[in-house]
């Protein structure tokens, strides 16, 4: 065991304990950002004028008729920046644009004494444009060869000879969209200048140091004439992590210029309208499986929608490719990424960071080819899975992949899948009109950041003499159960009362060069951090200690508040009562602690390394209830097991566990991005930019039964106090969901019938599949075309846009007919 | 005439007050178009927020103290952020702040924090007040099971409806759940529950003018009418579920606004040998309740209807008024071949709900006129379903609607009334469909080729809910699941 993964006698973390912050959630008395404004006296309100067109330049810019409006203090424009003109690291996303890139694009920002004014003021800016073509879905881009940034390859082996060595091989294209983070909290920052020119920005930001660097180079500042401070969001998922920091800078630059504070909230339209999304993919798939049904060689393309700006879109394509395989060892592998630039928000961080869009590839191609090889679903997913030690197509060995198995057979076992697969076979046997579905998949994600760069953190914790302890971290709390957590390992740390140690908000003055709080990586690596600064002082302490009772400093315990001797308990003193005296001695009370992730590396250029700490597991069966006459569903039942190594936190694990689960199946069943894709003047307009519209799971779409576990006997050597991530993992176990609509609809059809999906499988998308599968589904083509490449099935919707199946799995070429 | 006098302004302006959280709250300074939300934040309760600006999220929900029916007071879940500010004048509202006392957390608050209801927080508050509201719901606590004992309904009778108006995007719902079915009954010595015993507080004639426009609560039905015959620029609004969206997303600014909510001539339910007649400005809610299931079509299609917040607060007339294509009332109230009430100074007439809409959101009704009440004739035909399509089962607009009333006697349909939403610019009657039906015995042939015929009823669209071929599909689709869902008993009835 690891001292770093070592919990000492009666641990705080591993202990069940409700969010740090629930009873103030409960009575409203939490604050966010927006919720200081009415603390702040005479601030000003920003509002923005969006763009009319998906893409065009800026002839005529006229802000005059607002700035003479009622109430109105300032537009700003791009003449008013100071440094860069540019709210991204990468510098293509100019803050204030001359060139529209997306309908609803933000061209200047009126700032006014009331939101009322500024908002009706911004209506009266003119602006003239001349249009530019634009591209919405991603095929236009791909057909018009519309890509930016980098083009990865990953490979391993000859997929070739893959290919030629699978006994049968498939072929498919498959498009599915992306998401909404839809956090209850839209974008929010309030800006302040303190005495010298110092800004201060309140942000609902994920990653505070990056807001803060992007708003010292729009002012043209150095970093530490910026403080950024998150006091906690109201929901990230990732949407956070890149997309507030020109609202941060808007705000900062019209406080510098009207030395008054300034309020930036984004009402629901803007933010739908204005921020990036999950990233809908294209791929493009050739899979050879061999008569048993293993996996021999996969051959993809996978194309991100990358949206105008290149933002995060670079490592979400490069964690797509990482996580094409899931948990299937695939011999010969050849994936190549690109990212296609639209005409629409710039996609970003959500969740899972481009590892859902890889894993959902694979899991639709086992999905549609398992019938068509004879064999069930479940059987052929768990045949491919990795063996202990074998290497993903990036070169890492997998460790621990027993923990598949272990956490699939236990769902198997717990969720009684052969009676409850026997019960259904019944059931759909009695049933003309309704059917039903269960389906079984595995998660198997990578944790760290890609870019090795980012797996560090630190910490400042602060002992005061009356034995309280204050702790500063790197990370922002979304809602994730962060500090709940960092309360837990310093309380477990220090050997103190968790009541002994509280939490400070997140401020890039207290701890600088922070990483944002993404990729699940937050208790890892600021725990890490906080446990490093906690375990400096009592170092401290246990000399102090040692001292007095003429004992070994090693010998120290610190336990529950108390500090004593091995074997020595009842002589044990306060723990307030070592820290007066070690104050009296001079002792340091206070230190920094710093945390960077051992063993990893990473080669972007060849897409080949070990830059994963270690891989979180779990598994999800999900049965489904599918109504024939249209296509409406219910979740019956989830079981899940799931790895989070030791639990620090019990409840927020299981929390995680189940909201992650919640939110993928929303992305794949029912959350509905739609873009005007017509020729009509508002092109490219988002048209599900509201509640109303874009529908989120709600109480109707949690399953009716839900049993979530945590894996036992899960020790993690390489995290802190042996736990591992949480926040991504979990909504991958979703595509149980998706497969088990997908057995559902397949019910309707003849035994063996292959079903195409689309994503979202929505009521209607699932009613057209299982149209399809009465007819015969994937079956007839097979019939029909004797092996060759089939036409595309008939059975389309005539839907206004994206969205619908664009998929096709056929027999491509095969030694041996497809045994159905 | 002008409803408004100067003077009258700054007196009735300098008098407006609420109660919140049982204190006097100032509500001088709000405009017409000052919605209930952004008042209450600005008193410096940060507990409702913003979370949709359109009654979706629920993040905003506070509880108001609203008439039982029955001489007490209900308390009652509401989107804030749809109201206008005014119409809370003389009012009692509850905020998640106002739940715990001296210090201690309320029963709802206590579930909610302990079982990991919260995660981000954000929605929590207004989760609290939705659940709070379910939890004084009188005789829940009684119905051991809720009679239904399905997944929806607590082992403590909560009605998981109450909270399908609210939005978590963090917990996958499980642990609020289990909090809502922990719950308990009220303490004896709990205030809220006790204000429940006494009146709610009545109306007030509330009058509001301000540069951004006027806000008017006449007292009666004849000043109300009185004020539509002379302004034609008003605006009615009783529970604003579709004003408070326009003012929020919109921006739009109406000159006048006139509530007409409390008017206790647009609020009674009455059931006579020929016909029920429900009050336009009775909430989807109150109706729900009065009718105790009486009227089986409604009962099919009030749990479908939004959400629990959103029907506390929507009428069953501004459902109608808004003349929207698909809304849910229309297909329901065009099978039970209702008719509507339409009121103004010059008197009263009736129009059959078929002959009401005229265009997409046109109808009949004069801007002096006002929906006065709902009459539906009995007796009720004996098979009714209400089918919904829709992306989401709760809180979800239709693709697609149907009302179904048909009268089967004797094996034979003898009669069909089909009412159609989201397959037109305006709701519909099914007619060649009911033509195809009537007459003719109810066997899986007659459906059969009835549904053939329903297919191509309406003319329906492509948009972001559906495509147009998925909406005729629905309609092809809809006759046979209701002969699927009712076939035997009805040819055993022959």
């Amino acid at each position: 065991m690891s001292s770093l993964s070592q919990r000492p006698d009666n641990p705080v973390v591993g202990v069940e304990l409700p969010h740090e912050a629930a009873s103030l959630h409960v009575t409203g008395a939490a604050l966010y950002t927006d919720d200081l404004v009415d603390r702040t006296p005479g601030a000003l309100h920003a509002w923005p004028v969006q763009s009319t067109q998906a893409h065009a330049r800026i002839t005529r810019l006229d802000v005059e008729p607002a700035r003479s409006a009622p109430g109105v203090v300032r537009v700003l424009t791009a003449e008013d920046v100071p440094g860069v003109n540019d709210a991204g690291v990468k510098h293509d996303e100019p803050l204030f644009p001359s060139e529209v890139m997306f309908f609803g694009h933000a061209i200047c920002w009126v700032l006014a004494e009331t939101l009322e004014a500024a908002r009706q003021a911004a209506a009266l800016v003119e602006v003239d444009y001349e249009p530019l073509p634009a591209l919405i879905d991603v095929k236009e881009a791909i057909d018009a060869e519309s890509f930016q940034g980098g083009r990865p390859k990953m490979e391993r082996g000859d997929v070739d000879a893959g290919i030629e060595r699978a006994g049968h091989v498939f072929s498919g294209e498959f498009q599915f969209s992306g998401q909404e983070h839809f956090y209850l909290e839209t974008h929010a920052a309030l800006a302040l200048v303190d005495e010298n020119g110092q800004i201060f920005v309140q942000s609902s930001t994920q990653h505070p140091s990056e807001t803060q660097e992007i708003v010292a180079h729009v002012l043209g500042l150095a970093s530490h004439e910026v403080t950024v401070q998150c006091l906690r969001m109201g929901g990230g998922f990732g949407g956070k992590e890149m997309q507030p920091h020109g609202f941060a800078a808007i705000a900062a630059l019209g406080s510098t210029l009207t030395g008054r504070p300034v309020r930036l909230r984004l009402n629901r339209t803007l933010d739908m309208t204005m921020s990036g999304k999950r990233h809908g993919f294209h791929a493009e798939w050739r899979v050879g499986f061999d008569d048993e049904g293993r996996l021999q060689a996969l051959d993809a393309t996978l194309t991100a929608d990358g949206g105008w700006s290149l933002d995060l879109s670079e490592p979400v394509l490069a964690r797509a490719l990482c996580h094409i395989d899931n948990a299937y060892w695939i011999p010969d592998v050849r994936v190549n990424g690109r990212i296609a630039q639209t005409h629409k928000t710039s996609q970003t961080a959500f969740r899972g960071f481009g590892g859902p869009q890889g894993m959902l590839v694979i899991e639709d191609i086992l999905g549609r080819c398992a019938p068509m090889l004879g064999i069930d679903a479940e059987t052929l997913r768990r045949r491919n899975f990795y063996a202990e030690g074998q290497p993903t197509p990036y070169g890492q060995p997998v460790q621990q992949a027993d923990r598949l198995r272990r956490t699939w057979d236990q769902v198997k076992e717990t969720g009684e899948w052969t009676a409850r697969v026997a019960e259904i076979e019944a059931f759909n046997a009695e049933h003309d009109d309704v059917k039903r579905g269960l389906a079984i998949t595995p998660v198997k994600f990578g944790i760290s950041f890609n870019l090795t760069a980012f797996n560090q953190a630190g910490a400042l914790v602060h002992v005061y003499k009356d034995g309280s302890v204050l702790i500063n971290h790197g990370g922002t709390e979304m809602g994730q159960g962060l500090h709940t957590k960092m309360l837990q390992v310093a309380a477990t740390s220090l050997g103190v009362p968790l009541q002994t140690v509280r939490l400070a908000p997140t401020r890039t003055d207290k701890v600088p060069n922070t990483s944002a709080t993404a990729a699940s990586s937050g208790a890892d690596l600021n725990g890490g951090a906080v446990k490093n600064a906690c375990e400096q002082i009592r170092e401290r302490l246990a000399q102090v200690a040692a001292q007095e009772l003429g004992v070994s400093a090693a010998d120290m315990r610190f336990d529950d508040g108390r500090v004593f001797a091995i074997g020595q308990e009842d002589k044990a003193v306060e723990w307030a009562e070592i820290v007066r005296r070690a104050y009296f001695q001079r002792v340091q009370l206070w230190a920094a602690g710093f945390y960077r992730t051992e063993g990893l590396h990473w080669d972007s250029t060849v897409m080949q390394g070990s830059p994963f700490k270690y891989f979180a597991y779990g598994c999800a069966a999900t049965e489904v209830e599918v109504d024939g006459f249209t296509g409406a569903y219910r979740t019956r039942r989830v079981d899940i097991v799931h790895d989070v190594g030791d639990s620090l936190s019990p409840l927020v694990d299981i929390g995680q566990v189940e909201g992650g689960f919640v939110q993928g199946a929303g992305w794949l069943t029912l959350e509905d991005l739609r873009w005007d894709e017509s020729d009509r003047p508002t092109r490219g307009r988002l048209l599900t930019q509201a509640a109303s519209t874009y529908k989120l799971p709600s109480f109707s779409e949690m399953p009716e039964v839900f049993n979530v576990a945590l894996l036992e006997h899960a020790h993690e050597e390489g995290a802190v106090y042996g736990s591992k991530a949480v926040g991504e993992p979990p909504l991958m176990l979703a595509f149980s969901v998706r497969e088990a609509l997908r057995q559902a609809c397949a019910a309707f059809g003849p035994a063996g019938t292959s079903v195409d999906l689309a994503s979202p499988a929505t009521p209607e998308a699932v009613f057209w599949a299982l149209s399809e599968a009465r007819e015969g589904g994937h079956q007839a083509h097979l019939q029909l075309d004797d092996g060759a490449v089939s036409d595309v099935p008939e059975q389309r919707p005539a839907g206004a846009t994206g969205a619908q199946p664009e998929s096709e799995a056929v027999l491509e070429s095969s030694g041996t007919p497809a045994q159905v | 005439m002008n409803p408004v006098t100067a003077t009258q302004q700054e007196r009735m302006m300098d008098s407006m007050q609420a109660t919140v959280n049982g204190q006097d709250a100032d509500l001088s300074g709000v405009t017409s178009h000052t919605n209930a939300l952004d008042w209450l934040r600005g008193q410096g309760l940060t507990g409702c927020k913003e979370g949709c600006a359109e009654g979706e999220c629920g993040t905003c929900a506070v509880m108001v103290a609203r008439p039982d029916g029955d001489g007490g007071t209900l308390w009652t879940s509401i989107n804030a952020c749809l109201i206008p500010a005014a119409t809370l004048d003389g009012q009692e509202v509850v905020t998640s702040e106002g739940l715990d006392r001296d210090g201690q957390l309320h029963p709802v608050q206590v579930e909610m924090a302990q079982r990991g209801g919260s995660q981000c927080g954000y929605c929590t508050p207004g989760f609290v007040c939705s659940m709070a509201a379910e939890f004084y719901r009188p005789g829940r606590a009684e119905s051991e099971d809720h009679g239904t004992g399905d997944h929806e309904h607590g082992p403590n009778g909560f009605d998981l409806h109450a909270l399908s108006g609210n939005l978590c995007r963090c917990t996958g719902y499980r642990p609020i759940r289990d909090a809502a079915y922990a719950l308990g009954s009220p303490a004896d010595d709990d205030a809220l529950a006790a204000r429940a015993g006494s009146p709610a507080p009545a109306p007030v004639a509330t009058r509001l003018a301000g540069p951004d426009g006027e806000f008017v609560r006449p007292t009666s039905l004849s000043e109300c009418l009185d004020v539509l015959a002379e302004r034609e620029d008003a605006l009615l609004v009783a529970g604003s579920t579709d004003w408070g969206v326009d003012a929020n997303l919109k921006a739009t600014r109406v000159p006048l606004l006139v509530a007409v909510d409390r008017l206790e001539e647009l609020r009674r339910v009455e059931e006579t040998d020929e016909a029920w007649t429900l009050g336009a400005a009775l909430t989807l809610s109150e109706i729900e309740r009065a009718l105790g299931g009486r009227i089986p079509l409604l009962a099919q299609m009030f749990p479908q209807f939004a959400s629990r917040l959103i029907r506390n607060g929507a009428t069953i007339g501004g459902n109608l008024g808004t003349g929207s294509p698909i809304g849910d009332t229309p297909p329901a109230l065009l099978a039970l071949d209702a008719a509507l009430v339409l009121a103004s100074r010059e008197g009263e007439r009736e129009v059959p709900l078929a002959e009401y809409f005229t265009g997409y959101r046109t109808h009949v009704r004069r801007k002096d006129e006002l929906i006065k009440e709902i009459r539906i004739p009995k007796p009720l035909a004996g098979t009714t379903a209400f089918h919904k399509i829709a992306k989401r089962r709760f809180d979800d607009i239709s693709s697609v609607a149907v009302g179904f009333a048909l009268d089967i006697d004797g094996g034979v349909v003898r009669r069909a009334r089909i009412g159609l939403g989201g397959v037109a610019a305006t709701p519909l009657r099914a007619r060649d469909t009911e033509r195809a039906l009537e007459g003719r015995p109810w066997t899986r042939e007659t459906v059969v080729n009835a549904a053939k015929v329903m297919a191509a009823e309406g003319t329906p669209m492509d948009d972001h809910r559906a495509s147009s071929r998925y909406r005729a599909a629905m309609l092809g689709t809809a006759l046979r699941k209701l002969y699927a869902d009712a076939p035997s008993r009805e040819e055993e009835s022959a």
